[in-house]
């Protein structure tokens, strides 16, 4: 027993060093994709102090505006430009109609809001769009579907492109994301705001634009997940299960931490992998990747009630 | 008019403190028991009783369990269902060993184990909170949800991977499964739920609901006048895993009949959790209200478009379903954020002063 759980599963990984590395890119691939939907989260969170629910709808939202865009004969790249208007719109009118009237809730009520808005987006999907599974445009957006094999140690290793051009995507949405955030007059704004709302305000920062701002980007987050995603498992309201991936995301790197979701991410994505091949598939029956991440937050929490980069909790009496 | 308070003097802080400090409200609370009690199981129909009598009790139990952890002790939970499986799955493990069992005793005790388990979940509590404990209670419903489909001793090695409620009897009358009469049922249901309130009401109205209600205010400050915080957070996860245990139980014993593990899947969570905020944090009679609108509101969309004859599809129809009752959700929050029992408060209060302003 002891031995199947401390020495046979590493000794295998060291037989096969190739389905080992196999293993960490499936689950690096997989990673990126939890940072990016935890991204979205903490961009809101940090502005608003709202925690968006909404984020996994959006992403599935965006993937279907875009198909459902494609399937009515629009090209590809005009697609993009008009899902992210829809993107636009949907954060104007959410801040119009949701967020205005609630500013200085209490935050479950904001947290129930967007939970609202998420039931809300279900619906409207599927009556315009349909329920059923739809395969995302891979090929119109110019995305190479073939696969690298590279022979590691004498091994196979077999890399597909589109995850390839996916972690690439990734990483320039995030050297994007923060240049703007930190250098920018925008980007300031925006960690103003995180910092302190008055006086975020009282030095002439318009809260409106500044919501409407955080919640458009967070839909540019979103259509880039869902085209990353959609690439790998299809169109479908099965992806907005992958936003609770991001949930553990959020507590092991911190709720207000962009690196931390970004780190927390890859770190989630390889370590269920690892978990789920070498000790969930031959102990414990497979399928534990639903609930590992969130039980490894959890002990990291208990030693860091913060998360590894969240801002300390300072409670004052 | 009808809530005129004139006469009704009060001598003694006894009188003052008491659970209905006005005659009406008394009042009010008999005529719902009657209706509860007498009216509705003379005149519902099959239909009425299980697609709105029993399921909006069970539900209202399940919300009123949520709402002593997150309403009245200010821990918020996610993991609702999940220990609301927890429940129901220890009350089929009971029945199905010991079918001698009285099943409403076995339906009461399943409570305990859910209880067991929720202080379990509960501990990390003691250090982690706000939003940073919601994620983590989803441990706990993605943990034990998972539990319920891999671990076959728990569904009797089933083939189907599904629990199937056995005919129950108690003094000669089956109460639960296939051959169980609906109008037992619901009292069996009724009764139930008419305990737990009691309970509930004298819980929170007592010193342990104070201690609750200081730690949910602010835990430091409660901690500095001698609450002890472990105590008061582990008594409430306690509390209202016990419950909401109950509520799992009846909600496969006495409505579905059946469950697969998905049934208790994180949907179920936030729906539990939309009545207790729908319907009030941090009171009884919200969760009432809370459920009788997230359970009656599918019901009444469902029938509305055939009865004004407006051909629509099924599909369509629950694609509405769940945009209205997202908007309708956003659209109580901004009305009312602390709740229908709130806005019944500030009727009460009007009432009461009626035909003044003021």
């Amino acid at each position: 027993m002891l031995n199947d759980i401390f020495i046979a599963p590493f000794a295998d990984m060291f037989a096969a060093p190739d389905f080992l590395m196999q293993v960490l890119w499936e689950g690096l691939v997989s990673g990126i994709l939890y940072a990016l939907i935890a991204l979205g989260f903490v961009l809101i969170y940090r502005s608003s102090r709202i925690f968006n629910f909404a984020q996994g709808i959006m992403v599935v939202f965006a993937a279907l505006t875009l198909v459902g865009l494609h399937a009515m004969g629009v090209p590809a790249w005009i697609c993009i430009l008009l899902t992210l208007g829809v993107m636009f719109i949907l954060a104007v009118v959410i801040e119009r109609v949701v967020l205005r009237p609630l500013v200085g809730q209490p935050d479950i009520i904001l947290f129930m809001a967007t939970i609202g808005i998420t039931l809300f987006l279900i619906g409207l999907g599927e009556i315009i769009f349909g329920g059923e599974n739809k395969v995302m445009i891979t090929e119109e957006l110019g995305i190479p579907t073939d696969s690298v094999v590279l022979e590691p140690f004498g091994g196979l290793l077999i890399l597909e492109q589109k995850d390839i051009t996916a972690v690439i995507v990734a990483a320039l949405l995030v050297i994007g994301l923060l240049i703007f955030l930190n250098k920018t007059r925008m980007g300031r704004a925006i960690r103003a705001l995180g910092d302190d709302h008055q006086a975020a305000l009282s030095v002439g920062i318009s809260l409106q634009t500044i919501w409407v701002l955080v919640w458009f980007i967070a839909g540019i987050i979103a259509l880039v997940t869902g085209i990353a995603w959609g690439a790998r498992a299809g169109v479908s309201f099965a992806l907005e299960v992958i936003a609770y991936k991001a949930l553990p995301v959020l507590m092991l790197g911190g709720l207000e931490s962009i690196t931390g979701a970004i780190i927390g991410g890859l770190m989630i994505g390889m370590l269920e992998k690892l978990f789920e091949i070498y000790w969930g598939q031959p102990l414990l029956g497979g399928n534990t990747e639903t609930w590992f991440a969130f039980v490894l937050a959890l002990i990291v929490l208990l030693f860091r009630p913060q998360g590894l980069f969240g801002e300390r909790i300072i409670e004052r009496v | 008019m009808l809530y005129r308070t004139a006469g009704q003097f009060k001598t003694s802080y006894t009188a003052d403190q008491a659970l209905f400090p006005i005659r009406q409200d008394a009042y009010l609370l008999g005529i719902i028991l009657i209706f509860a009690w007498v009216v509705f199981p003379l005149t519902a129909s099959e239909f009425t009783f299980q697609t709105l009598l029993i399921p909006i009790l069970i539900y209202s139990l399940a919300a009123m369990g949520l709402n002593i952890l997150t309403g009245y002790a200010g821990q918020l939970s996610l993991g609702t269902a999940a220990f609301m499986g927890v429940g129901a799955y220890a009350c089929y493990k009971m029945v199905t060993i010991m079918p001698w069992m009285n099943p409403v005793v076995a339906i009461l005790l399943s409570g305990v184990f859910s209880a067991g388990v929720g202080v379990a979940f509960g501990i990390p509590s003691l250090r982690i909170k706000g939003f940073y404990l919601a994620i983590a209670t989803l441990a706990a419903q993605f943990f034990l949800v998972w539990l319920f489909e891999k671990w076959a001793w728990l569904y009797n090695y089933n083939a189907s991977g599904a629990i199937q409620v056995p005919n129950l009897q108690m003094f000669g009358v089956y109460i639960a499964g296939p051959q169980a009469d609906s109008m037992v049922q619901y009292f069996v249901v009724l009764g139930i739920v008419t305990l737990l309130t009691v309970l509930c009401i004298n819980l929170t109205r007592g010193n342990l609901g104070r201690t609750w209600k200081a730690t949910r205010d602010m835990d430091i400050a409660a901690e500095l006048i001698g609450i002890n915080l472990m105590k008061s957070k582990l008594t409430a996860f306690m509390v209202s895993s016990y419950i909401v245990g109950v509520a799992g139980a009846l909600f496969v014993f006495m409505w579905r009949g059946a469950a697969e593990p998905n049934l208790f899947d994180i949907p179920l969570s936030f729906r539990i959790l939309f009545i207790a905020i729908i319907g009030g944090l941090g009171s009884i009679l919200g969760n009432y209200l809370g459920a009788i609108l997230i359970v009656g509101l599918p019901v009444v969309l469902n029938t509305l478009p055939q009865a004004l004859g407006i051909p629509v599809s099924s599909a369509m129809v629950e694609h509405l379903n769940i945009m209205i009752i997202g908007s309708l959700i956003i659209f109580f929050l901004i009305i009312e954020p602390h709740g229908l029992a709130r806005l019944w408060a500030l009727i009460r209060e009007k009432l009461i002063i009626w035909p003044f302003p003021y």
